[in-house]
């Protein structure tokens, strides 16, 4: 009896012993019925490494190779911090603080699950220490502890990237609205298993609004003004850390049929931008630099300290013009860059003017200033050398979109002001065109224009400055107008 | 013979503690609300005597000459990184353009050496701090936005180190050049730690923090002293960094 007692206890027991897998498997899969694991914990954390690579880095607009196909790898990214003057705009300079000696700073490119060997230097010359958060490290600060370096000393640190995307690295040291301010900023990519598909090209390009003690092309070393930097008020919105840093010499290039990926980030410190491309529309953008994409987006919204992927093909020849479309950051404070796309004209997409002439109704005039306030400022009596600085300011803001920075003007749409047979045969003439407009044909040089160039809304002193500057720059006549002069003319 | 030795370094040592102590500029004691710490909670500095100039490179030379150990290439690593006087031609060579300058790529080791050898010690944080609140006119200029910038400016132009000791006014104590040239060792100068990760408000170190978390449109001051607290922050003691210079300051004997 007891026995069999005992032996059906056993047999309980058993059948417990055989039980209990069953009770926790079952657990287990509902657990993970219910709980997401992310890829970067499940996958991408577990990546072995093959190999070891130094990561080339690059300035801006340009992008290091893709990664392709090859394994995640140990990478070595070197990366020195170098505090420079450097110009922002024409006349005007600031102390950049840079990650590489660029602003932004160098472009890091890496495959999910490789390893980044990351080693901070900072230059002995510069007077402060600095760190790097990487936005794409998992751990504490970024990496901004880790790597937090004196002046003339280097830190290597350590991290294993799992979470692809495209993301922002800045400087976090105190007060760290200033380190960012300076420039400290910059993009690294973490490209997915087998790399981003393959485009024609690849640009790298940045947002990020400084503070200066002067107004917006006021010249000489500008200092950081903490002041507007709190009230978020800055003079200066620029594309890669300059006023041309897109533009003019910088602009970058592509030609008709080309896919074009542009990398892009919003470094801040405050402002968030609006980016569009004037003439396109993004045929795709990666949302924020994660894996989600979007389609036919017109302006995509970067946050500061985040970023998004753009890419579109470039179906007929123009300059497009990059911009925050917050649009006063654009046309007043620099947030302007030119992609300029050569190759053949594609009609059945974009035919241009078909047709073209003068629309006037009745009380049109309600666009020009009231008379009386043109009239409140007295012209001023400048000297020679002051009317051509005032006078290339005005230039730069009001003129070169369509005249183009050396007045060379843009073929078949804008005619050159560069030695300029119509502007140097009569000055009566050309102060007109300022005050009053000009449209219809006319023969520059011995090319035909036909566009309309409207009345610029500025003061007899304003225009008189402007075509002084005009006039003596690149090959023209050397004449000086006079406020008198443009006053004879209203 | 070494007592000889030892007897005449002491009278040296006697000597010019007694020379430079006449020309260090005494501070009265007082309080002053540091960055770090409860808002309202001041800190109370008791009197001391301060160098009115940073040690320069043509007294830190007399400082080798005596103390070999301390020369260029006698120096231990362990005391100094391998910047130290870097910019120096030899063991008893500077560039003569920086005769007047301020000494730089010394470490907080040799910087404490100094001083000790002429009885002296390093300034605390408290005492470089509470004397360095002074314009010229005033002891606490700390709401004097024109000051405040003038020192942002000058943290921010590079090569500063190059310039003379003393050729600009001096503050209010008679002392010169605490803003312009060079950063300062401080004796406690990793006492106050902004650490590398400087933007967890209130986790790390409580009264420094909340500091931060307290910064107004006003507090410009504050940006300059983040400066300085974030740079002490990042050094160790054998560093030797080429815009960091000393001074040395005495306690008053009661």
């Amino acid at each position: 009896m007891e026995i069999k007692k005992l032996n059906s206890f056993r047999g309980y027991f058993y059948l417990f012993i055989l039980l209990i897998p069953v009770i926790i498997v079952g657990c287990q899969s509902n657990e993970s019925e219910k709980r997401y694991t992310p890829k970067s914990v499940a996958d991408y954390s577990k990546i072995k490494v093959f190999g070891e690579e130094h990561a080339t880095l690059t300035a801006p607009p340009n992008v290091p190779p893709p990664v392709g196909n090859r394994p995640a790898k140990k990478l070595f990214v070197e990366m020195e911090i170098i505090e420079k003057e450097g110009e922002m705009a024409d006349g005007v300079t600031y102390m950049y603080w840079t990650f590489g000696g660029s602003v932004p700073g160098s472009f890091i490119r890496t495959r999910v699950g490789d390893v980044v060997e990351f080693t901070i230097s900072n230059h002995p010359d510069n007077k402060l220490p600095h760190n790097i958060d990487l936005h794409a490290v998992t751990g504490q600060g970024g990496g901004a502890e880790a790597s937090f370096v004196a002046p003339g000393q280097q830190k290597v640190f350590s991290f294993k990237v799992i979470n692809p995307g495209l993301f922002v690295y800045h400087c976090a040291t105190a007060p760290v609205g200033m380190h960012i301010a300076n420039g400290m900023y910059g993009l690294i990519l973490v490209e997915p298993e087998g790399g981003l598909p393959p485009v024609d090209r690849e640009f790298y390009v940045m947002q990020g609004d400084f503070y200066t003690e002067g107004k917006f092309g006021q010249q000489g070393l500008q200092p950081f003004s903490m002041q507007k930097a709190i009230d978020e008020n800055p003079d200066y919105v620029l594309f890669n850390g300059k006023v041309n840093g897109l533009s003019g010499d910088n602009s970058i290039t592509a030609k008709v049929g080309e896919n074009i990926r542009i990398f892009f980030g919003n470094g801040g410190p405050n402002l968030v931008s609006s980016f569009h491309v004037i003439g396109e529309i993004f045929d795709k953008v990666y949302l924020e630099g994660g894996e989600q994409f979007n389609h036919n987006v017109q302006t995509t919204l970067v946050p500061a300290g985040g970023s998004a992927i753009v890419e579109f093909v470039a179906d007929v020849p123009s300059n497009l013009v990059i911009v925050d479309h917050s649009i006063f950051r654009a046309f007043n404070k620099g947030a302007l860059g030119i992609l300029s796309v050569s190759g053949e004209e594609n009609k059945e997409i974009f035919a241009g003017a078909i047709m073209e002439g003068i629309y006037q109704p009745e009380g049109s005039v309600i666009q020009n200033m009231p008379k009386s306030e043109l009239e409140i400022e007295a012209p001023a009596n400048l000297t020679k050398e002051e009317q051509l600085i005032a006078g290339k300011n005005l230039y730069m803001q009001a003129c070169f979109a369509c005249h183009q920075p050396n007045g060379e003007g843009i073929p078949n749409a804008f005619p050159p002001l560069a030695k300029s047979d119509y502007l140097n045969a009569d000055v009566d003439r050309s102060i007109g065109i300022l005050l009053h407009g000009l449209s219809g044909e006319l023969v520059v040089n011995g090319k035909t224009y036909n566009s309309i160039m409207p009345a610029q809304q500025m003061n007899d002193s304003e225009i008189a400055n402007v075509l002084t500057y005009v006039y003596n720059s690149w090959g023209n006549s050397g004449k000086v107008v006079t406020p008198q002069m443009v006053k004879a003319q209203r | 013979m070494k007592n000889w030795v030892l007897i005449g370094a002491l009278a040296l040592i006697h000597f010019s503690t007694f020379g430079q102590e006449n020309a260090m500029k005494k501070i009265d004691g007082g309080s002053y609300l540091p960055l770090y710490g409860n808002s309202n909670e001041e800190v109370n500095v008791s009197a001391f005597y301060i160098d009115p100039l940073p040690v320069t490179h043509e007294a830190y030379l007399e400082f080798v000459k005596e103390y070999p150990e301390w020369q260029k290439s006698k120096v231990k690593g362990l005391f100094a990184d391998k910047r130290y006087l870097e910019v120096w031609e030899n063991d008893l060579s500077y560039p003569s353009v920086l005769k007047n300058s301020p000494v730089i790529q010394v470490s907080w080791f040799a910087a404490k050496a100094y001083c000790a050898c002429q009885g002296k010690r390093l300034p605390t944080v408290d005492e470089w701090e509470y004397i360095a609140m002074a314009n010229e006119v005033k002891e606490d200029a700390r709401g004097d936005s024109l000051y405040n910038l003038a020192i942002l400016r000058s943290y921010e132009t590079p090569k500063t180190y190059l310039l003379q000791v003393g050729s600009k006014p001096s503050n209010v104590y008679g002392v010169y050049d605490l803003h312009g040239l060079v950063w300062e060792w401080t004796l406690d100068f990793n006492s106050i730690i902004i650490t590398g990760e400087s933007r967890n408000n209130g986790n790390t170190d409580q009264g420094l923090f909340c500091a931060s978390g307290a910064l107004g449109a006003n507090d410009l001051m504050n940006y300059a002293a983040f400066m300085r607290y974030a740079m002490r922050s990042s050094l160790k003691a054998r560093y030797s960094m080429t815009n960091l210079g000393f001074r040395c300051a005495k306690d008053i004997k009661q």
